[in-house]
């Protein structure tokens, strides 16, 4: 089972405890926004097969909204970190390259 | 290739079965190929099998990174029905099915195809409306199903206990020529035909690069050395992201595991395929005597073929509400597949951004029983280089102009 620490109550919490949330850090076009743009944001993913950067809520918990990174190939959690930045804390990357040389990147 | 026929069966038991041979050839790739089809699950075969079949397109290679029908195709739990909501999805649904009913004929080989009849049932007011309206759909698109009363429901499935405390049955939508198939005999059926026409099956062949020039796709590294090709075909059902991000390009799609079980062997008793959406899980017995059990999806994105055991729990606990006998079973295997699944929950049978690159995939949990339908299709789309009728609004560009086909048709649970 996977488990993740919310990074908010500190609370090392299965996934039952947890709702998954998809891809984080996308770009939230509204409206105006091109078709294209507003596609992608809806619907296109990056779903990759590695290092995947996603949102987790502690549903059963806390309740709040927080970040994770985890490998979709391996299940293995590099991290969790706080809701309130759109974009991995640089810590988390450099742990992530250092496991993952051939790793192109969060973006 | 040898005709497979009763004849045979006993010319071989005369010689002690030394004469079968293989059923498809092993070759080396060649240099380069009219179509490369990446993906030899039930699709990608299908596909190749109506190219040549169709369209008389036969220089083709069919490139699987391990065994042919080892991918989804040989992890499902085998419901074929058409009764969907919406136009396009019953069309190609009932394509597909219509074309699993002559299969073993048209293929030469026994894909055990059983119209035993699936029943949704209801177990809801919302249900009860939701099927309805569907039966009255399916009436107009020339689909045959039917609303069937609690009654008929306990008729067909006497092991049902239709009155549980939490979900009492409703009702059920009902479609008699509904039912199941032997899910490696489709791959291997498909397989042995195209390589009947002479079509090259490769398999330990991982494509690891989609090499291109101006726009256009020029062939494919892979494992197994660079391939050319004027046309390549995508068929990857889980792994499509990552083909894509080959290719160069993102898809509206995500990869979830989806799991199933089997029980010991029991002696018959279920005769039909039953599907309860409300709780989660659906039920057949396999010729071997076998519950074959499904549920719904993991929420998270992942590619391990492997699934989270509380959906294996939620699973059971919903089915043993409606069948309180399996709570004395043991169940013997269990295994996952890695599921496509868009945004709109139906598939993507389309053009992309590059010229001669054609994709077909988003079956997600429910793309068993469309593999000849889908064949058809995309072997159209293939050769034309257009989608044809069959899919055409199966294209990308619906996520673009909101031209959704709201379906839920391979949505977590309903196959
Ligand atoms: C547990 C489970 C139960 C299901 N139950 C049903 C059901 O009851 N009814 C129903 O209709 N559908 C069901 N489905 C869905 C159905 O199995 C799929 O939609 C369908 O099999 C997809 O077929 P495919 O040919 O697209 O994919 P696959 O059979 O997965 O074939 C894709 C192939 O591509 C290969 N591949 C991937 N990447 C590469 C690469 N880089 N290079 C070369 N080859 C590659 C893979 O190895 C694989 O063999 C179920 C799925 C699962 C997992
Ligand atoms: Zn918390």
């Amino acid at each position: 089972m996977l488990i993740l620490t919310c990074p908010y109550c500190g609370v090392s919490a299965e996934e039952t405890e947890l709702h998954a949330g998809g891809e984080a850090h996308l770009t939230r076009h509204a409206t105006g926004a091109s078709d294209d743009d507003l596609q992608s944001y809806l619907f296109y993913r990056k779903n990759p097969k590695g290092v995947h950067f996603e949102r987790w809520r502690h549903s059963n918990g806390c309740g709040k909204w927080f970040h994770a990174a985890r490998c979709t190939m391996t299940l293995e959690v590099f991290g969790t970190y706080s809701a309130q930045t759109t974009q991995p804390p640089a810590d988390l990357i450099k742990k992530i390259k250092q496991k993952r040389p051939d790793w192109e990147g969060w973006t | 290739m040898r005709r497979y026929s009763a004849f045979a069966i006993a010319r071989e038991a005369l010689r002690y079965h030394s004469g079968w041979g293989k059923a498809w050839r092993s070759p080396e790739p060649k240099k380069s190929y009219d179509v490369v089809i990446v993906g030899a699950g039930g699709h990608g075969l299908a596909t190749a099998y109506y190219l040549g079949r169709n369209f008389g397109i036969t220089n083709v290679a069919i490139l699987e990174k391990g065994w042919l029908g080892g991918g989804n195709t040989g992890r499902n739990t085998t419901i074929i029905r058409s009764n969907y909501l919406q136009d396009p999805s019953a069309a190609i649904y009932e394509k597909a099915r219509s074309l699993y009913e002559t299969m073993s004929q048209d293929l030469n080989m026994n894909v055990m195809f059983s119209p035993r009849g699936v029943m949704m049932l209801a177990q809801t007011q919302h249900e009860i409306r939701g099927f309805q309206r569907t039966a009255q759909a399916n009436a107009f698109q020339g689909v045959k199903t039917e609303f069937i009363s609690p009654q008929r429901v306990k008729e067909l499935v006497p092991i049902m206990n239709i009155s549980g405390p939490r979900y009492p049955v409703l009702g059920a939508l009902w479609q008699e020529r509904a039912g199941t198939g032997r899910h490696d005999a489709v791959a291997w059926a498909y397989a042995r035909a195209c390589s009947g026409m002479g079509m090259d099956i490769i398999q330990k062949c991982e494509v690891t690069a989609v090499n291109q020039s101006n726009g256009a796709v020029t062939g494919v590294e892979t494992t197994r050395g660079t391939i050319g090709c004027k046309k390549l075909g995508i068929l990857v059902a889980g792994n499509s992201g990552d083909l894509a991000r080959m290719a160069g390009f993102r898809l509206p799609m995500e990869s979830v595991a989806l799991q199933a079980l089997v029980s010991e062997p029991i002696k018959p008793c279920l005769d039909v395929v039953v599907m309860a959406n409300t709780v989660h899980g659906y039920i057949s017995q396999s010729d071997k005597g076998e519950f074959v059990i499904g549920g719904g999806t993991d929420a998270f994105n992942n590619y391990t073929q492997r699934g989270s055991f509380h959906h294996i729990e939620e699973t059971i606990r919903a089915l043993i509400e409606t069948f309180p006998m399996i709570s004395r079973m043991k169940m013997m295997r269990q295994w996952g597949g890695i599921v496509d699944v868009t945004g709109d929950r139906s598939p993507i049978i389309s053009t992309t951004p590059l010229g001669n690159c054609f994709i077909n995939g988003g079956w997600g949990t429910g793309g068993f029983k469309s593999i000849p339908g889908s064949g058809w299709a995309m072997a159209e789309l293939i050769a034309n280089g257009q989608l044809g009728p069959l899919c055409a609004e199966f294209g990308l560009d619906r996520f673009a102009e909101g031209r959704f086909i709201d379906e839920s048709v391979a949505a977590g649970v309903a196959h």
